[in-house]
This record gives C-alpha cells, structure tokens and sequence, in this order.
C-alpha cells in the first residue's frame, strides 16, 4: 500500500516536471512580456534594462531550472502586469474558484447519481423519459449560453437571484474568504455553480445509468433477488456499489475538469476567482501567472487522481490483491 | 400427501413484436416433500424458464399467461411481489450455473451470509455470522471460521459454487432449484458439489429440483426425471425406469446418444433435426417431425401426459392409443 502511493507520487512528480516544461516553453512564443509592461515611451535601453532584471535573457534551460527552484519554494516569481507576487495573487483568488467548484461538483455529483439511478430503476416512466431529454439538452449546450440563459431568466426577467460578483465575502483564517456564510454569497453561487456542473451531472447521471443497467443484468444480482433481499438491498446496497467504481474515475476527472474550466463560467459571471485572473494574463502575457496557473490545474489533477486510485482501493476489493500481487 | 411443489399446467409466454412466443406450454408437475427431481432437456427446452417462474424471478417481458403453481398447498404465483420475495431465499432457494458471476465481487462471503439469514431470520449479527460460519463448514470449505472474510475472488470455482450452495441454503429453504449447478465447472469437481447439495438437502428434508443436461449427473443424484421438449413435458417418472426403459421416443432418443462404458456400440444413436424455435412448433406434436415413430394422429393433435404403469406419465400417442385399446 505504501509503496504503492510512493510510485504514485514518483510518477506524479514526473507529470508536473513535464507539465511545467510544457508551460515554460510554450509561454516562450505568447509575446514579449515587456512591450505590456510599459508605456510606449520606454526607451529601448530601459526595455533591455528590465529584460536582464527578470532574466529574459538567459539561455533557456537556465531560466527553466531558475523557474523550477522557485516554483518548488512556492515562489512563482511577481506578476508582470499587477507587480504582485504571483502566489498571493493566485491564493487570494483560489477559494472564489474552489467554492464554486466544489459546490458545483458536489452538486454535479449527487444529482447525477441520483437521476442516474432512477431513471434506470424506473425505465419506460414519464419522468425518467423527461429526465434523458433534458439531459440531452444539458450534455449538447455550450457552457457560456446555459450561463447567459441562466442570467436572463433568473436574474433579468425574474429577479430571483444576482447576475454576477460573488456577493459579501466573510475572511476566514488568514487567506480564506468564503462567501459561504452570507446570504448574498450564497444566493451569488447559484447560478454559477448550476452553470458550471450542468455538464458534469448530465454525463454522470448517463454513466451512472448506463452501468446500472449494465450491473442489474449480471447474475450477483439475479442471485441477490433469488435470496430474496428487498428491492433497497438489491439496488443500492448491490448493484449502486458495483456501479459506482467507473464512476468514480470519471467524477474525479470531472472535478479536475471543473476547477481547471470553470474559466468559462467565472468570465460570464464575473466570478473574481482564479479562471478570470488566468484570462486576463493571457490578454496581457503575464508570464508567471500563467505558468503558475497551468502548474496549478497540473496539481489539481494530479492529486485528484492520487484520491481516485485511492479510492478504487476502498471500493473494489479485487484491486487490492492485483496490487499486492503485480508488486511481489 | 400434499405435494411439496405442485406445478400445474404452468404456461410462459414471451410477447414480441412479432406475436407472442409460448417458451413453456402446459406443463405439470409435481415434486415430493424430500424428493430430487432431474429436469433434462436441451438448450431452450424451458429447463431454466420453468426453474426462474417457480421462484417469481421471469426476465420480463416473460410472464406466467396460465397455470398455477402450488408450494405445500398454498398458491405462489400469483402473489404479491413483497410476499413472494419473502419466500424466495426462505422457502424457495436457488442455485445458479456461474459460481464465478453469482456472487457480489465487492463484499465479504460473511457480508453476503450474514445479509440473507438476517434478511430472513431474527437474529443478531453474532448469531447470524456463527450460523454462516456453520454453513460454510458444512458446504466443505476448510478453515471457515477464517475464509469467511475473504472475498469471492479469493475463492476457486468449485469453492465458490459451494459458498453459493451456503448462500441458497442459509435461511433453510424447503426446495432448492438448482439451475445447472455444475456446468461451469471442471469436471473433478462437479461430482463433488453434486455431493454436498445433495447431502445438505437430504439433511435438512429440502427437496431438489436440478436442472441439467447431463445425464450422468441425473442418474446419479435424482429419484425423478422430467424431460422437457419444446416448452412441453414429454415424459416423467421414475429415474431407472426412465433411463433403462425410456417410453417417449424422444427420451429414447436423448437416452441413445449417450455414451456408456459397459457397451459397445459402433455408433451412437442421434436423433435428426433440431428442436424447433419458439415461432415454429409444429402442430400437433412438437416432437412429430424428428420422431421415428410418428403417425398421422401425431401431427393433428398434440398428446396430453397420460399415467403408465410405475408412476410414470408419458406424453405421446403411441401410449395414449394402447391406453384406449386397453380401454
């Protein structure tokens, strides 16, 4: 078990070493940082002044090195366009996007599952029917017109909620501000985290379906009814379980996904987290903060899929011996 | 005395598109209190659909469109789903061919005993895990008390048929259907899990209905045999004397094609064609068109189960006409 999550480490390493080249050389050809950072007035020789000092001039793989040194400390170096260190900046955006993530995939994940099952317990039915076609909708709509369909009913002709910012925010502990605890917070997180899960809990909901029904053929579950277990056992004691194994792969990668393209959604809403921070880097080339963010998303990945290779361990006994056995 | 199970004129039907398919037509019979009764036939004979209607499991769209079906006196198949669930496990166990399907992978053979004797009976967990552990070492798994915690895949085939025979068995069932219980197996081990099923039921008075095609096993372990042909029983009776004397044509038939050590035969007998799908019986009877023996009336009118000598009934004109001579 435990050297199993060392190799599992070893080869997440690997991974971000490989992601951070990847944003490294790619940020190399985005643009010339310092033609953003200042004013038209600059003198070539400040200009050159200013590339020696953020150490654009040095050979590729030193500044790669320099970058990585840093990065391991924390220290993704200082944001060319806000002149603020890149890690405070990206910290003090993370839990806007990590609430909305969070609620959203939760969301995502209970009613997928939820729906899931029942429309494959209650087949042929009016609503499981109802259910599939508005999944159809929810799978094929773009995110960014479910969030401007969103804003329009409920926020313009209705008035029910608001339109964009994430409403009061309360500090808690040191660098967390959670909109969690007001009312204006809350009632701000609605439409995003509806907008930004709507994806994830159609696909849940139609894998979890699909396995289902796959799973309530198998035999185990014949047998389960010949012993005459009520229908609850047999359906969510039996066959939930065996079906959750695929869909824990996929609800983990899902979340990865969530955090990493809530962009979308935090640019229609106006969502101050760290997907609209990483958008205006782009705009404006600011080097660090992008690097960072992609290595960001890189670790946000990476650990997800730790947990969900843990995870399979809990549910699915065969897996622990098949470890124990490929590592003798 | 009350037949244990009664089964009378039990019809199946599949609806389709394209009409309804009668899978079992009219088929009674009955089975005693203690008694093992064989049921042969060949693939899609309705062997496993007469076994999955008895215990209320029919894959829909398959339902039962007529008959009844008796457990000690008391009528089954028209219950309500809660009361029929209630006797499945408890009064009706089952047995199916895949010991390697047939459990849960994701819980512990204690989990899944302990579920069906608590899902049954009124015991605490204590008690219902020594129970368990009690069933285990009896169906022959070594060191029990130990293995019961392990999980199905650590257990080979032939183990794991005999935690399925615990699980059938673990809250006492009067009869136990058990569908092919051996055909997934290595052929050293079918002997012994015919044993152990045997055995316990023998032990505990259930009586026995096992599917098969073998048979060897039948001759072996059953007191009866009920040979089914095209969703229709063809014969029934006393297991030698239908081995040894078999009346039906078909069963002499089936009986010829099997291989024996004793004799020697240049050439086993087969019987030409295949039996016919569920949208093409023909009329009459269902056997007439591969019989060797078929006459006009045959082909007309289809033959009902009459008595013979010996306990023994068999469907076929041949028998009904003698009877009438005789009459």
């Amino acid at each position: 078990m435990i050297a199993f999550i060392l190799r599992r480490l070893l080869q997440s390493v690997m991974v971000m070493l490989t992601v951070a080249l990847v944003a490294f050389a790619l940020f190399r050809f985005v643009g010339d940082p310092v033609a953003s950072m200042v004013g038209q007035e600059t003198t070539l020789a400040e200009r050159a002044e200013i590339r020696e000092a953020l150490g654009l001039n040095d050979p590729f793989p030193v500044q790669f090195v320099k970058f990585i040194a840093r990065a391991v400390q924390g220290d993704f170096g200082i944001s060319y366009r806000l002149q603020q260190p890149v890690m405070e900046l990206i910290l003090s955006r993370l839990p806007a996007t990590l609430e909305l993530a969070l609620v959203s995939g939760v969301l995502a994940f209970a009613f997928g599952v939820g729906f899931g099952v029942y429309t494959a317990l209650r087949r042929g039915n009016w609503l499981s029917g109802t259910i599939m076609t508005v999944s159809l909708i929810g799978v094929s709509l773009p995110t960014f017109l479910i969030g401007v369909l969103l804003i329009w009913v409920f926020a313009v002709e209705l008035q029910w909620l608001p339109s964009f910012g994430r409403g009061e925010v309360v500090q808690v502990g040191n660098w967390w501000r959670t909109g969690l605890l007001t009312e204006s917070g809350r009632a701000s997180l609605i439409l995003p985290a509806i907008t930004l899960g709507l994806y994830q809990m159609t696909l849940i909901m139609r894998l979890v379906r699909a396995e289902m029904l796959e799973v309530l053929r198998t035999d185990y579950i014949k047998f389960a009814r010949a012993r005459g277990l009520s229908n609850r056992a047999v359906h969510f004691g039996h066959a939930l379980k065996n079906t959750l194994v695929p869909v824990i792969t996929i609800t983990g990668l899902q979340m990865g996904s969530i955090i990493a393209f809530s962009i979308i959604t935090e640019t229609v809403f106006q969502w101050p987290g760290v997907g609209a921070l990483f958008i205006n880097s782009v705009r404006f080339v600011d080097v660090p903060v992008m690097a960072a963010y992609l290595m960001l998303i890189a670790l946000v990945f990476v650990v997800i899929n730790l947990i969900v290779d843990l995870l399979y361990y809990a549910v699915d006994p065969r897996l622990r011996v098949d470890r124990a056995n490929a590592r003798s | 005395m009350t037949p244990l199970l009664s089964v009378r004129d039990l019809i199946v039907e599949f609806p389709t598109r394209r009409g309804t398919l009668r899978a079992l037509d009219r088929v009674s019979f009955d089975i005693a209190e203690g008694e093992v009764l064989g049921m042969v036939g060949e693939s899609g004979a309705g062997k496993s659909l007469t076994g999955a209607a008895i215990i209320g499991l029919l894959e829909p769209p398959g339902r039962i469109a007529g008959g009844e079906i008796w457990l000690r006196g008391a009528r089954i198949d028209n219950l309500p789903r809660e009361k029929m669930r209630r006797i499945r496990g408890r009064r009706i166990g089952m047995v199916f061919q895949d010991p390697l399907t047939s459990l849960n992978p994701l819980y512990t053979v204690a989990q899944q005993l302990i579920e069906t004797i608590r899902t049954h009976m009124d015991v605490s967990e204590r008690e219902a895990r020594a129970r368990a552990v009690g069933l285990l070492d009896r169906v022959g798994i070594p060191a029990a008390a130990r293995r019961i915690d392990d999980y199905p895949h650590h257990f080979s085939g032939g183990m794991r048929q005999r935690v399925v025979i615990a699980l059938a068995l673990a809250a006492e069932p009067e009869l136990v259907i058990a569908d092919e219980p051996t055909t997934a197996l290595d052929v050293s081990v079918q002997a012994q899990i015919i044993d152990v099923l045997k055995e316990i039921c023998a032990e505990r008075g259930a009586s026995v209905m096992l599917i098969t095609h073998d048979m060897g096993v039948i001759a072996e372990t059953a007191d009866r045999v009920a040979v089914l042909y095209a969703g229709r029983l063809a014969e029934i009776g006393p297991v030698r004397d239908v081995i040894q004397a078999a009346e039906h044509p078909y069963t002499a038939g089936l009986m010829g094609s099997i291989p024996t050590l004793t004799q020697e035969a240049a050439r086993l007998t087969q019987i030409p064609g295949s039996m016919p799908r569920l949208n093409a019986i023909p009329q009459g009877c269902a056997f007439n068109p591969r019989c060797p023996r078929v006459f006009d009336q045959c082909r007309t009118a289809r033959p009902e189960l009459v008595a013979r000598a010996g306990a023994r009934q068999v469907a076929c004109w041949l028998y009904e006409k003698e009877a009438q001579n005789v009459g």
